[in-house]
């Protein structure tokens, strides 16, 4: 019995524990779920996991399904990064203890009793129980909030290596949380239309009424809504790799304040398409998304320069390629950096060409042709995310020496190639037409399905050995149990 | 470990870049089909949409029981030329379309009376050739669906013979019949025999040269062929193609929106997009090698 306590009290009231069962369900979940559709539907995998789990899939229900699908994992997400914030931000322990509870209970709600209803008959008792997992992660963003409030005393910090305010403010904190009260205002943008549409009314993806040329104002929220919540994971992402690296210095003292202003202005932007101000929502929408940019950048900047110097320390005169060595020394540590800079290639520099050429080159396409550009950004995007958590979390849990360099580099290398096919791939129709696609296609299905394949199989060896690991008595577990202080680990 | 790397990108890159043959040889087969015919939809109620929304159409009307053939088309285009009713501009067949009331919605294209694509003319993807004189459907596509063609090229063809093109709710009525909400003209199933799509496996289709090409209109009529058994995915109407195979244009023009929709899925969708409800839509000068239509007329 002690043996179950101890591992339950890992998996479910460590810090790292719970990353861990966050990062093995979504694992989960990607694996059995990214079955359905795709190539592995090609290759008739969906008919047999279908039959063999005994799924019921009604044709006219996959728009509803799908966007209970993408909640399951964006809530597990949305869970880790709060684990990581409540580990790596100062706040009183009763309340990291309620945050954490609180989602962990909302998530695996989301998450099981959602699929569960998706995906297999309609139990209605286990959409309510959805909903009041939606209802939790809600109630642990709210307290969230309160946790972070940046305007108390204790949290006041005065050292000069940090961006503050006169009076104080840990302007960090303030970024954090900005973006956790936008997302709480934000989530409200998918609610209110879900509350009316998960009624019995329409439902629908946002991909497939990009064209129509007068859409509803819940229509719009939704619109609003998905691409809101995504640029606020990432920001807060971001801002974790920062607390992770030690962020600090001059460009810490610029960067935040761009990111608390980036972060109200984008969202400003996004809430706007509901209101007069569509029209111009945008424009206020790359008002916003510049200085947040500017400010991954400046920790880019930052995180590399540490790295370089860290790397060189001890060398009189080093070498250009001595350098270099030093950047690309520990994956772990460039790779969340990296990701961030390769997202420009393959989610905001397609997005901003999108904007630019809409009407003078995507809208010549067909609307097919375009949905396909739109879900590969995002897609791309999603993914990014979930590789810098997995580098983070490499680094966590303890990887040293070889295992931790070919786990950086297995996730750097596999993830980009397969994102760059991706991105090849939504924007062929520049190039190529539909008639003589067909071999580049096959060329660029292989690679992101490699990539992608293998990725997961290295998460999958991951999960493998923590799985292992909790067999054992003195296992990494039982560090990591009592490890609930992220900040202790923050490299100086 | 280095070489064996190189060697790899090297052999990808070559795989990307390998030229598509559209010349490749085409089975040809004894469908059975004739493209020539129509039905009669009564008028009454159907269930619109994906959430199956009950809508009366209070009128019959006639549709094509297949999509518009390669020689059916090429014969009008012959006919027409000659007629005078169609012109060559440069590389295109062009004709005239009275314009679009203009709304100046975002992004609404301004479409003016005048002269408008209908189909191009040295595209290597038609299935049709042209020698200065007289339009030839290539061999053996004679009885595929005419794809590569404009929504003018769709909406000329029809008013040429006196019809039109169905809008999108005669178009899904005969898709799915008056009874039921199926998904799919057959019904609540998909198979990769009901349909010509994406990786659907018929003798038309290559997806290591070519790609998915065109199959014959009618071709899922149950009949086997040279042992490739097809099921029978006629709609409750008797209508052929209705899902897969070429998008069909739609006729209606809606205020503020330039583009026209596009109903059926394709060769080149995946299943979920033969779903009768689903909608694409393109601008009217589009035209692909999976796109084509059918057309309605009063009885």
């Amino acid at each position: 019995m002690q043996f179950m306590i101890d591992r339950f009290n890992y998996l479910f009231k460590s810090t790292k524990g719970l990353i861990l069962v966050a990062i093995a369900m979504i694992a989960i979940v990607t694996a059995v779920f990214g079955m359905l559709s795709g190539p592995m539907a090609d290759f008739g995998v969906r008919d047999v996991v279908v039959r063999v789990l005994g799924m019921k899939l009604v044709e006219s229900e996959r728009e509803g399904r799908i966007i209970i699908l993408y909640h399951a994992i964006a809530m597990a997400v949305i869970a880790i990064e709060t684990y990581m914030i409540t580990g790596l931000i100062k706040m009183k322990e009763t309340l990291k203890t309620w945050i954490n509870a609180l989602i962990t209970v909302g998530y695996l709600c989301v998450m099981i009793f959602g699929l569960t209803f998706a995906y297999w008959g309609h139990a209605w008792p286990f959409h309510g129980l959805f909903i009041f997992g939606l209802s939790l992660i809600f109630f642990a963003g709210c307290a969230l909030v309160y946790g972070l409030w940046p305007w108390r005393k204790e949290y006041h910090i005065q050292d000069p290596e940090y961006s503050h305010t006169r009076g104080g403010i840990d302007m960090e904190r303030m970024a954090f949380f900005a973006m956790a009260v936008t997302t709480l205002i934000s989530s409200m943008f998918g609610a209110i239309p879900g509350s009316y549409y998960g009624n019995g009314f329409e439902t629908f993806l946002a991909e497939n009424i990009i064209r129509s040329p007068e859409k509803t104002t819940l229509q719009y929220s939704v619109i609003g809504h998905l691409h809101i919540m995504l640029a606020l994971i990432a920001i807060a992402i971001t801002l974790i790799i920062g607390r992770w690296l030690g962020f600090k210095g001059i460009l810490h003292k610029i960067a935040m304040p761009l990111m608390i202003l980036g972060t109200i202005v984008l969202n400003l932007g996004v809430w706007g398409v509901v209101t007069p101000l569509e029209p111009v929502a945008h424009m206020i929408i790359y008002v916003g998304a510049t200085p947040s940019m500017l400010a991954a950048l400046m920790l880019v900047i930052f995180g590399w320069d540490k790295l370089i110097r860290e790397g060189i320390a001890g060398i009189k005169k080093p070498t250009f390629f001595q350098k270099i060595g030093a950047l690309l020394h520990d994956p772990l540590r460039f790779g969340p950096l990296w990701q961030m800079v390769f997202m420009n290639f393959t989610v905001s520099g397609v997005g901003i060409f999108m904007a630019v050429r809409l009407d003078a080159v995507i809208r010549l396409w067909s609307a097919r042709d375009e949905r396909i550009e739109l879900t590969g950004h995002w897609h791309a995007l999603s993914a990014i995310i979930a590789t810098i958590i997995l580098l983070y979390y490499g680094d966590m849990t303890g990887l040293r020496g070889k295992v931790r360099n070919w786990f950086g580099w297995a996730i750097i290398i596999l993830s980009d190639i397969a994102l760059a096919s991706v991105t090849i791939y939504e924007l062929k129709r520049l190039g190529i037409s539909e008639a003589t696609q067909q071999p580049l296609v096959n060329t660029l299905m292989l690679l992101m399905d490699f990539g992608l394949a293998m990725l997961l199989v290295v998460l999958a060896m991951l999960m493998i050995w923590r799985l292992v690991d909790l067999f054992r008595k003195k296992g990494r577990w039982s560090e990591e149990i009592s490890q609930d202080d992220l900040m202790a680990e923050v490299k100086k | 470990m280095k070489r064996t790397l190189w060697i790899v990108s090297l052999l990808l890159f070559l795989a990307a870049c390998t030229p598509v043959d559209l010349n490749a040889p085409v089975p040809t087969f004894d469908i059975g089909v004739d493209p020539n015919a129509w039905v009669t939809i009564p008028s009454g109620s159907f269930f619109s949409g994906q959430e199956a929304t009950p809508t009366m159409i209070d009128y019959d009307y006639q549709i094509m029981v297949t999509d518009v053939t390669v020689a059916q088309y090429v014969a009008f285009l012959n006919q027409a030329l000659a007629a005078g009713k169609i012109k060559m501009a440069g590389d295109t067949v062009v004709g005239y379309y009275p314009g679009d009331v203009y709304h100046g919605v975002k992004h609404e294209v301004r479409i003016d009376p005048g002269d408008y694509i209908l189909v191009p003319l040295s595209d290597p993807a038609s299935p049709y050739t042209f020698d200065s004189t007289t339009f030839t459907a290539r061999s053996g596509w004679e009885n595929h669906p005419m794809a590569n063609v404009s929504w003018f090229g769709a909406w000329t063809y029809c008013g040429y013979y006196g019809g039109r093109l169905p809008t999108e709710l005669e178009w899904e009525k005969a898709a799915r019949g008056s009874q039921d909400d199926r998904p799919f003209p057959w019904g609540n199933e998909i198979a990769r025999n009901n349909a010509n799509y994406y990786t659907s496996r018929d003798p038309f289709e290559n997806m290591s040269s070519f790609g998915s090409r065109t199959t014959p209109v009618g071709f899922y009529n149950g009949k086997t062929y040279d042992g490739y058994a097809t099921v029978s995915s006629a709609s409750p109407y008797g209508l052929f193609d209705m899902a897969g195979n070429v998008w069909q244009w739609t006729g209606n023009v809606y205020p503020g929106q330039s583009d026209r929709i596009l109903r059926g899925g394709s060769k080149d969708s995946y299943d979920m997009d033969l779903r009768v409800w689903v909608r694409n839509s393109a601008i009217p000068t589009y035209f692909s090698p999976d796109v084509g239509f059918r057309c309605v007329r009063n009885p």
